[in-house]
């Protein structure tokens, strides 16, 4: 959290009354949405509404013992976040305050209240390389300088984006905290590296433009049926233990964004530690860096403060929109909107507003939006190119798909990831139902398949479909009559979509090979499958009968494939086994 | 402390009064009516001249001239290791008879938040010695795995075997060290019936003398019940994280909770959400369930048991509904099982426990463990399915693998999951009995289990007989 200057301090009022996370104020100078200090032990909060000389304040910490009477303190800024290089690595509660610096402070494990700590260390020192020279002439957001922030990541240093600009009179190298000066500008302004930006406004740029790489996740269901754009926006709405977390920590792993924001936003204490015991071990595919060098977590677990749920999305956008900036792709996940959703609703009903549906304040639907259009792939101030996409999961009661956040959700984003309580069931891994899903990014991304991994991606994707689409109509016939009713070619359709599903679809997020499939892989193994389904159907045209199509030793090693690494080989072998198999049969 | 007699207005378990002074929100109040008699009760609302009061042992009784003190505190509960053996009322008070409670110290029952950062993941296998838990759904240390029953079902035997059997492997080994394990009851609104039940299983098996018993049966208030689990949560963090114990907190029955919550909702005329709970209802049980876990550098830990009855059967009902979405997993108790007489009628398939992978394999429990499950989940779904296709077109209509399926599923309920309230089967013995029914299918059909996994522990023979027999 970032701290407001003393010159702007307003006056100051007292507390009226205290209802949970909101607290009334009386003679209180502020603006809305600006941050206060609450009663004596000056607790954070923002200002929600003003009605005369009442303000409304949500209170960003536990009220308990809190009396009217106590005073309340304006800082004159709103919600503000600091940005600048040490956030990565990093982890923030829902108002930017460090958690690790919390517990040092506070000297227990247990979160107090009262304390505040700046978002970004101002102590440490930093490496700064100028990238422009004295006499070079600057306009705002543009990059003077980087620092090495962590073995994966250049932090580039910007003039901050509400600056005039102006001509360079001094610049060095050398070690710098975030707050000294590394840039003096012809008007006089200096430069540091820390920013700070109200977490509720947009930063700007240029241009939202249309994304055309998929953000590849490691995931052969996403990738392969259901991909995504850098930039792009991606919802996983589903039941409770169907997957989501999982499937969000897996594309925190392995997606190919340069920055990782992971937003828990009111949800389980032990998974937010499973994340910061398990991603500094992780090895980045990419760059084979701590995972932890290209992450910033934020995580405000559900029996955290009510109204710090509230902010922790847009503490975490602002934080991806900062680093897109710097022309890289940043991946942002929210886990998970309900939570926020939820936060919205309480606060809105503490503050007795008229509610909408299912008892959620009526700008639900405009909060979302608004948040969800903050994602793109954007032409930046500075020039450079950068995207923010956002994979929000929706967590719908009794896993109710038509209730207003998975709906207000849906209207907005383009991928669906549809995730489903029967395949979590059966342990079918990551339980995302390939009949429900959608991505309207499929043929925007199709040229990128083609070009960087085989010229047939759309055609054989496509036929995969067809085949899971063929499957799911001859299910609901098998239900009714059995299997051995069906004709032989249906026979063996379902045989393939089998083959299709268990070593395809399905994918062993705890297995260290199969955990990660690059798109050659996914390609490989669909294509495999592809070659016994040619194969098998050029056999029972021959009279082969389907049975011993279906029981070639050789098949059932095509769910192997995922746990292998030396996967080309592999593969290489098996369709020629399947090959020479069949072909003996007639 | 400041003492009134302006109540303005008694509702339900509401009292409001009119002050002069400001009082903090949450603290406690006295109210003392006409015969002496003192009732507690919280602050939930409080403004600069006037605040609401949620009064513990409900309004009956009281009048406008009932007085009124603020203690100027929120609420405490008082722990020591000797409140180990004790019994108390929904509010703490003793009712067993013994001596007084001389406090170590007094702990805020509204715990605060465990800082993330500070948490240490849980991955210490429970045994609890129950096979469709053990093997099929593992519960780890500082894990919250709740109950998800419905009335009418035993899932109170089931909290007991666990209570009874539970242990961690490296204590049976002898290497103790001195982190002792404890067992926390909450009760809230649960019958006198079912009370005596826990308190005679508790006292034959000699497990009283390290529980911790909070009783809130259902003649008592209910809106004692919303600080019953608070009590108890703040004994067992005492205990783990000062006194170094294993505390395994079972509270029974969560559905009576939130009907207090509701109740006090209404009372307050709040806006309500599903179903008529409030809206807040999700951050409330958070704030209960997120007590568990454990604590880096302490050495105890505390681990939860919520059980919860359904009303109707039904698991999109908001209070399971928003439960599992803050518990790490859930048991189902099957009604169709416990009709079959299967004991403990627990259903494996929408079972979970989201914290078993890292608490099972090489050195926790046994290398083979995570594909055994796997392959018994795909294994028995696959025959549950094929069940309703029998039914229509008969048994001999099917393959021969489908059929055995249909026998792996069956021998999985009778064999597997069905082993009674008092057998107590450590993890090897589970996994074993796994690999039997396993070996019931072809090879190629394992397609979950590492081949050479399949070649340790595949039953050769069985199948051999199989082949002969056919």
């Amino acid at each position: 959290m970032s701290q407001a200057t003393e010159s702007d301090v307003r006056e100051d009022g007292i507390i009226e009354s205290v209802s949970g996370p909101v607290v009334t104020a009386r003679d209180l100078d502020a603006r809305m949405n600006d941050v206060v200090y609450v009663g004596s032990e000056g607790l954070m909060g923002e200002v929600i509404e003003i009605e005369g000389n009442i303000t409304t304040i949500q209170v960003y910490e536990e009220t308990s013992g809190v009396s009217p009477g106590e005073p309340v303190e304006g800082t004159g800024a709103p919600l503000s976040v600091d940005l600048g290089p040490g956030m990565l690595d990093a982890i923030y509660d829902g108002v930017q305050r460090p958690l690790d610096v919390l517990e040092e402070k506070m000297g227990s494990a247990y979160l107090d209240r009262g304390v505040d700590a700046p978002g970004i260390d101002l102590e440490k020192e930093w490496e700064f390389q100028p990238e422009v020279a004295e006499g070079d002439s600057v306009e705002a957001g543009d990059i003077v300088g980087t620092v090495p922030e962590t073995p994966s990541i250049d932090h580039k240093v910007m003039v901050p984006p509400n600056s005039d600009g102006g001509e360079v009179t001094a610049i060095e190298s050398g070690t710098f905290t975030v707050e000294e000066t590394v840039v003096e500008l012809d008007s006089g302004e200096e430069i540091q590296m820390r920013q700070e930006w109200p977490v509720r406004q947009q930063r700007p740029s240029v241009d939202k433009e249309t994304p055309t790489e998929p953000l590849i996740s490691g995931q052969r269901v996403l990738d392969g049926l259901f991909p995504i754009a850098k930039g792009g926006t991606a919802a996983i709405p589903g039941p409770f233990g169907s997957g989501k977390t999982v499937t969000q920590h897996q594309l925190a792993k392995w997606a190919d964004a340069d920055i990782v924001v992971y937003v828990g936003c009111g949800e389980r204490g032990n998974e937010m530690t499973e994340v910061i015991e398990d991603f500094p071990e992780l090895e980045d595919p990419i760059t084979g860096n701590a995972l932890m060098d290209r992450t910033c977590l934020i995580a405000n677990t559900s029996n955290m403060p009510v109204a710090a749920r509230e902010s922790c999305v847009y503490t975490g956008i602002t934080i991806a929109e900062y680093f897109r900036d710097m022309g890289y792709d940043v991946a942002l996940m929210a886990d998970s909107t309900s939570r926020w959703a939820e936060a919205m609703r309480e606060i809105s009903s503490r503050l007795e507003e008229m509610p909408g549906e299912e008892g959620y304040p009526a700008y639900l639907s405009a909060r979302l939006s608004a948040f969800y259009e903050r994602a793109g792939y954007f032409s930046n101030i500075n020039g450079t190119e950068g995207s923010v996409s956002v994979i929000g999961a929706v967590s719908p009661p009794g896993g109710d798909f038509s209730e207003p956040v998975t709906q207000n959700t849906l209207r907005i984003v383009k991928t669906f990831w549809a995730l489903d309580a029967d395949l979590a069931e059966r342990r079918h891994f990551p339980s995302i139902n390939w009949n429900e899903s959608y991505s309207l990014y499929r043929e925007q991304l199709d040229p990128w398949f083609v070009d960087n991994v085989r010229d047939d991606w759309p055609e054989t994707r496509q036929w995969a479909i067809d085949t899971l689409d063929e499957e799911a109509e001859l299910q609901e016939i098998v239900q009714l009559v059995g299997k051995d009713a069906l004709p032989e070619d249906q026979q063996l359709t379902l045989e393939i979509a089998r083959y299709l599903r268990e070593a395809w679809l399905q994918q062993n997020a705890f297995h260290p090979t199969d955990t990660y499939c690059e798109p050659e892989k996914t390609y490989r193994i669909m294509d495999a499958i592809k070659t016994y389904n040619d194969e098998a159907f050029e056999a029972l045209d021959a009279g082969v009968p389907v049975e011993e199509l279906t029981d070639i030793e050789s098949a059932p090693r095509l769910n192997r494939i995922g746990v292998q690494e030396d996967y080309n080989e592999y593969i290489d072998e098996l369709e020629d086994d399947i090959t020479s198999e069949l072909r003996e049969l007639y | 402390m400041k003492e009134y007699q302006t109540i303005t207005e008694i509702s339900g378990p509401l009292v409001f009064v009119e002050t002069d002074e400001p009082v903090g929100y949450d603290e406690i109040v006295e109210i003392e009516i006409g015969d002496g008699e003192t009732r507690r009760g919280q602050v939930l609302e409080s403004a600069s001249d006037h605040v609401a009061i949620q009064v513990f042992e409900g309004t009956e009784g009281i009048d406008r001239d009932a007085s009124v003190r603020f203690l100027g505190e929120t609420m405490k509960m008082p722990v020591t290791e000797d409140l180990l053996g004790r019994v108390m009322d929904g509010t703490g008070q003793p009712i067993d008879g013994g001596p007084e409670i001389v406090p170590d110290d007094r702990q805020d029952i509204v715990g605060a938040a465990i800082n993330p950062y500070s948490r240490e993941y849980p991955e210490e296998f429970i045994q609890t010695g129950v096979s469709a838990i053990d093997g099929m759904n593992t519960l780890v240390r500082g894990q919250k795995l709740p109950i998800f029953s419905a009335s009418g079902l035993p899932h109170n035997d089931l909290a007991l075997q666990i209570a009874r059997q539970a242990s961690v492997p490296e204590e049976e080994e002898g290497s103790e060290e001195g982190s002792e394990f404890a067992v926390i009851f909450g009760a809230m609104g649960i019958t006198a019936e079912e009370a005596n039940e826990f308190m005679d299983d508790f006292e034959r098996t000699g497990a009283l003398e390290r529980s911790v018993v909070f009783m809130n049966l259902a003649d008592d208030p209910a809106v004692e019940r919303t600080i019953t689990p608070r009590l108890a949560l703040t004994t067992a963090e005492y205990l783990a994280f000062e006194k170094d114990y294993h505390v395994l907190v079972i509270l029974t029955d969560m559905t009576n909770y939130c009907e207090a919550l509701r109740e006090i909702g209404a009372a307050r005329e709040e806006v309500p959400g599903r179903r008529g709970y409030p809206g807040y209802m999700y951050t409330d049980l958070a704030q209960l369930y997120e007590r568990a876990g454990r604590i880096e550098g302490r050495d105890g830990s505390v681990t939860q048991i919520p059980i919860l009855t359904m009303p109707g059967d039904d698991d999109t009902h908001p209070i399971p509904d928003l439960t599992g979405y803050i518990t790490e997993g859930q048991i189902y108790i099957d009604r169709d099982l416990n009709s079959q007489g299967v004991q403990p009628p627990i259903n494996v398939l929408p079972s979970l426990s989201r914290l078993m992978d890292d608490g099972i394999g090489e050195g926790l429990t046994r290398a083979d463990h995570a594909d055994v499950k796997d392959q018994i989940f795909a294994a028995y779904a696959e025959g549950e399915d094929l069940r309703d296709l029998v039914n229509i077109v008969g048994r001999e209509a099917l393959s021969d693998l489908d059929n055995k399926y249909l026998d792996f599923a069956d021998r999985f309920e009778e064999e597997f999951v069905d082993q009674g309230y008092d057998t107590d089967r450590d993890i090897d013995e589970t996994l074993e009995l796994g690999w039997d029914l396993l070996s019931m299918l072809p090879k190629d059909a394992l397609n979950r289990i590492d081949e050479e996994l399949i070649e340790e522990h595949y039953r050769e023979e069985e199948t051999a007989e199989e082949v002969a027999a056919d």
